[in-house]
């Protein structure tokens, strides 16, 4: 990826948030209890499961079972929220989901450019640059500008396919199988599965030769 | 509303940062906010929409120097107040006014099947939908001063509806206070070149979920 960053000041690319916005949630939160509206122990809970309990382990799962399981894949493209929900994965963000199948004819890619919705139980909560404004503004009018950003060439006569997301469908990339790939477990498949590729940002990993 | 949260199609943000490994907070009061959402919706203080265009109506340099989470926690300090959960005064005090009156709509057992449910926004339709797969449509042009889903650079724009999702919650009317008026979503799709120009991909294509009622014959 072209503009990695791995210092903690700079996670937004050129944000940072002023330090009294600590004090700001906390008086939020304790005025909010005393006043008997919220349970902080609920505020851990929901904490505890999207730090710990929900990631993009979940949606590897799904796209590595669609790649072994041809009626799977079937339910998945045609009933995604459902197919989705046999693997125990559902809720909040993912309400209603719809899976995008890569071909060797359309690469897909998803975006939301007027918030910053994503499918939280299958990818878990957003990376922050999907949340900022150089690729919530950029990756619909320049997709292979954008996409070169993260290593990925596409052809300029294949078809990138851009979802915007501004409604309540929540929509997962479903990656192609990578070359070399037969053979493996299904649990193997999965570990080749990156969020990225899930996006439309990345490509699923080639298997180690 | 023509607000600065409709980036789509700008292209002087600089290039796409990110992090690896990133970890799902960054700080401790990250956490904190992105907690108080599920139990305040659960208490019922906003709808989604709501939430969307509390985040909307804040200035435009304040909405591109705040992060993600400083959006969320804007919406809700405007909310409280506009809906009366919390005085002005009690939120620069960080003190009730009053002893305590409510209990908490979302506690710790509630959590896990609350979020395991969410809160769909598909409902029964209120009308039928004038469009079906296939047919030819065109963004209406139209700019409300309020909550709406259509992207700036779709409006005006032709495009093939692609699917028909089936009848979801208007935003443009739900986050007014104004009712669900569910009705049918699509997503079409849209040429790169017809949005964009001669320059674009020949074949790259951009799709949009758009309400029925954003939408109109060619």
């Amino acid at each position: 990826m072209g503009h990695s960053h791995d210092h903690d000041h700079e996670h937004d690319g050129y944000q940072t948030p002023p330090e009294s916005i600590a004090l700001r949630v906390k008086a939020l939160e304790s005025l909010l209890v005393e006043k008997g509206l919220v349970d902080p122990a609920a505020i851990d809970a929901v904490v505890d499961t999207y730090e710990h309990k929900v990631g993009p382990r979940n949606g590897a799962k799904v796209v590595a079972k669609a790649w072994v399981d041809r009626e799977y894949k079937a339910r998945l493209l045609s009933d995604a929220t459902a197919a989705i929900a046999e693997l125990g994965f559902s809720g909040v963000q993912g309400e209603d989901m719809v899976v995008l199948e890569n071909t060797p004819e359309v690469h897909n890619v998803t975006v939301c450019t007027l918030c910053s919705c994503y499918p939280w139980p299958t990818l878990g909560l957003p990376p922050a640059w999907y949340k900022a404004a150089p690729y919530r503004s950029r990756v619909v009018i320049d997709p292979r500008g954008v996409l070169a950003e993260f290593g990925l060439d596409i052809p300029r006569d294949k078809e990138i396919r851009v979802w915007d997301s501004t409604a309540e469908l929540r929509y997962m990339v479903l990656p192609e199988r990578p070359a070399g790939s037969e053979g493996l477990s299904e649990e193997e498949l999965a570990a080749l599965v990156t969020r990225d590729s899930m996006i439309g940002t990345g490509l699923a990993l080639a298997p180690k030769a | 509303m023509n607000g600065i949260h409709d980036l789509g199609g700008a292209q002087d943000y600089g290039p796409v940062y990110t992090e690896t490994n990133e970890p799902p907070f960054h700080y401790d009061w990250e956490r904190r906010v992105l907690g108080l959402f599920p139990a305040l919706f659960a208490s019922g203080a906003f709808h989604v929409d709501e939430f969307r265009h509390a985040i909307e109506r804040m200035g435009p340099i304040e909405y591109l120097q705040g992060t993600y989470y400083e959006h969320w926690l804007h919406a809700f300090e405007t909310l409280l107040v506009e809906k009366g959960f919390v005085s002005a005064g009690e939120l620069a005090s960080g003190k009730p006014a009053a002893a305590r009156t409510a209990t908490p709509a979302l506690v710790v057992d509630g959590v896990a099947p609350l979020l395991a449910t969410g809160a769909s926004a598909r409902m029964a339709e209120e009308k039928p939908p004038r469009f079906a797969v296939g047919d030819e449509v065109r963004v209406v042009n139209r700019h409300p001063t309020g909550h709406t889903r259509i992207p700036r650079y779709a409006r005006g724009r032709r495009g093939t509806i692609a699917l028909d999702h089936g009848a979801f919650v208007y935003p443009d009317t739900v986050a007014h206070g104004r009712g669900p008026h569910p009705q049918h979503v699509y997503s079409v799709s849209f040429a790169a070149r017809e949005l964009w120009g001669a320059d674009a991909a020949p074949h790259d294509t951009v799709r949009i979920d758009l309400w029925d009622d954003y939408l109109e014959a060619p």
